[in-house]
């Protein structure tokens, strides 16, 4: 089997296109991160988190809830973008092309998630900038900070691209994030450490796969989680191979791809 | 010289069991222009589907400038163009930007020369910073046509090129398909009009039921085409043709039963009075006889009708 060499101008093509339909909104695309994460601070921050015991924390909770203020918005950029991307042309029937093009799997992939985590992050990091407006914030472990935010991204990018090609119309789009991530995210201590809640809860969450992405993704911030960063890497990575797996398996079988 | 497509056994069963294709052999020649010309659900955009890797085979193999589409599926698609039947496109790019993005697709650097002759081509250059969505629906068919030349293919699909197009369209069509073609292009297109495939067409190949039934010459086709056959059956079977009759270029056949002349519908004359009067000079007696158009003939008018049935 002579596959060749690497489709860069292929896998640029379709990085950029989804790139210039960002850019297209980018406004709307940045304001709205600004403006919920401010709303954030002010609901959360001043009127909520002054009643709140900290002690536990270690942190003032303003600045506790940062990190998880950037998850809950890469959760959702992430699968907003990457399932976006991928069936708006299954859709208008644009998929042809791609399909038709000398690009491997791996390369259409490439294209469509790159671009999409390119985007969550970047808004994650625009929140980031926006907390720091308010609070006060730390980050004790950069360069993992940095990995496990590309892992996280990479991840549910990929998710997000396999929403893309389950999904029958918009309307399932929009199910898996409201419906499934949103309230993970919520219940997976985004806003409190688990540590807080009394058992059975407390147990309970821990079979909320997200407490593990949030919790390591505070770590690097504050030296700090609910689950040693050890349980997060090893979760996050577990993830990221699940949902390379069943993007193999949807290229390999042509999946709602190709009849 | 190899054939730049070639195609054995292929066979395609849909998911719901449906078969759209049956054991399809054939071989496309660097340089033509073919035709694939068939009713609707012949299944004329499934064989063009799985040579271009949109639609996967159940069985069989193809190669395209000498490589397997599966196996060395990157040199085998940068070779080949496709311009599909359906007017897929992303409404808000405009012109420039989604040609180039065909290009880049292909693996292709950029080539802002390139892209501009084939828009320049296509009468596209003045539209080349519209929006898609602006453009008219031949226009859109225009811009598949040139996504399809952005990384200069050498093999190009045409999928019902001319379905819903204007007259403009079609006649700029047509001469771009004939000047691509100079330039060395193969051209394979799919239509379900008869006189369409014998306008453009070097070679016409016809589909029904997933079944390719007939790959042609244009000119033997049409010569075909015109054709009757009369079928005497003789009182007395005989070992050859008399050479008396040799004129008339008769076939023997039914051990001998039967003679069968061919004769073209059109001409004003036909030769029949003639082959019967000299057959009665020779005492050669036959029972019955009857006249049909040839098999070509019935084949194309059962083509027609479900053609238009559909
Ligand atoms: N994706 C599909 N799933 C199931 N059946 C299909 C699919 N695409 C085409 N068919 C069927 O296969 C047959 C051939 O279709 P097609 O190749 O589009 O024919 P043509 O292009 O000659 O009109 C038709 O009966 C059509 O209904
Ligand atoms: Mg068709």
């Amino acid at each position: 089997m002579t596959v060749g060499r690497f489709n860069r101008h292929g896998v640029w093509a379709i990085y950029a296109f989804e790139m210039h339909r960002f850019f297209r909104t980018i406004w709307t695309g940045l304001a709205t991160p600004v403006i919920t994460t401010s709303l954030y601070f002010v609901v959360f921050g001043s009127a909520i988190g002054s009643r709140m015991n900290t002690s536990d924390l270690g942190v003032p909770y303003g600045s506790f809830i940062v990190p998880g203020l950037m998850m809950l918005s890469l959760f959702n950029e992430c699968i907003f973008n990457a399932s976006f991307g991928i069936h708006m042309p299954r859709f208008t029937g644009t998929i042809y092309e791609p399909l038709s093009a000398p690009l491997s799997p791996f390369e259409i992939v490439l294209g469509y998630v790159g671009a999409a985590a390119t985007k969550a992050m970047a808004v994650s990091l625009v929140i980031l900038l926006t907390a720091n407006l308010f609070v006060e914030v730390q980050i004790l472990h950069p360069f993992w900070m940095v990995a496990f935010l590309v892992l996280i991204a990479a991840t549910f990018c990929l998710f997000g691209f396999i929403v893309g090609i389950w999904a029958k119309g918009f309307e399932q789009l929009q199910i898996i994030p409201m419906l499934v991530v949103t309230p993970l995210t919520f219940l997976g201590g985004a806003f409190y450490s688990i540590h807080m809640l009394p058992e059975p809860f407390k147990t309970a969450t821990l079979f909320n796969p997200i407490v593990y992405l949030i919790s390591g993704f505070r770590w690097t911030f504050y030296g700090k989680g609910d689950v040693s960063v050890g349980i997060s890497l090893a979760m996050t990575g577990l993830f990221l191979l699940v949902c390379l797996g069943v993007i193999w398996w949807i290229f390999r079988t042509g999946y709602r791809l190709k009849s | 010289m190899d054939p730049v497509i070639s195609i054995r056994g292929l066979g395609k069963r849909y998911a719901g069991g449906h078969e759209a294709l049956k054991n399809v052999d054939l071989d496309i020649e660097r340089g033509e222009i073919f035709a694939l010309l068939g009713p609707n659900g012949a299944g004329k955009t499934t064989l063009i589907s799985i040579v271009c890797g949109i639609v996967t085979p159940s069985e069989g193999t193809v190669t395209a400038a000498g490589h397997d589409i599966v196996a060395d599926y990157r040199a085998a698609r940068t070779k080949i163009g496709l311009v599909p039947q359906e007017l897929h496109t992303d409404a808000f790019e405009p012109v420039w930007s989604t040609v180039s993005f065909s290009r880049g697709l292909f693996g292709k650097p950029p080539n802002p020369a390139h892209i501009e002759r084939v828009l320049k081509d296509l009468s596209l250059w003045d539209k080349r910073k519209s929006k898609i969505k602006e453009l008219s629906g031949g226009m859109k068919r225009r811009v598949m046509i040139a996504k399809a030349l952005a990384h200069e293919p050498e093999i190009l699909f045409l999928d019902e090129p001319t379905a819903g197009v204007d007259v403009e369209l079609r006649r700029d069509m047509w001469e771009l398909v004939r000047k691509l073609r100079e330039s060395g292009v193969t051209i394979i297109l799919t239509t379900h009009y008869i006189e369409e495939a014998e306008e453009m067409a070097d070679r016409i190949g016809v589909i029904r039921k997933g079944e390719l039934i007939l790959v042609e010459e244009k000119h033997a086709l049409m010569e075909k085409l015109g054709k009757k056959q009369l079928t005497l059956a003789l009182s007395e079977p005989m070992d050859a043709v008399p050479d008396a009759l040799a004129e008339w270029q008769l076939d023997l056949r039914s051990g001998g039963n039967e003679l069968v002349y061919t004769f073209d519908a059109n001409a004003e004359r036909n030769g029949i009075p003639s082959l019967l009067r000299r057959m009665s000079d020779l005492g050669i007696g036959f029972k019955d006889l009857a006249t049909h158009q040839s098999s070509l003939e019935d084949i194309f008018v059962s083509l027609v009708s479900e053609g238009s049935a559909a």
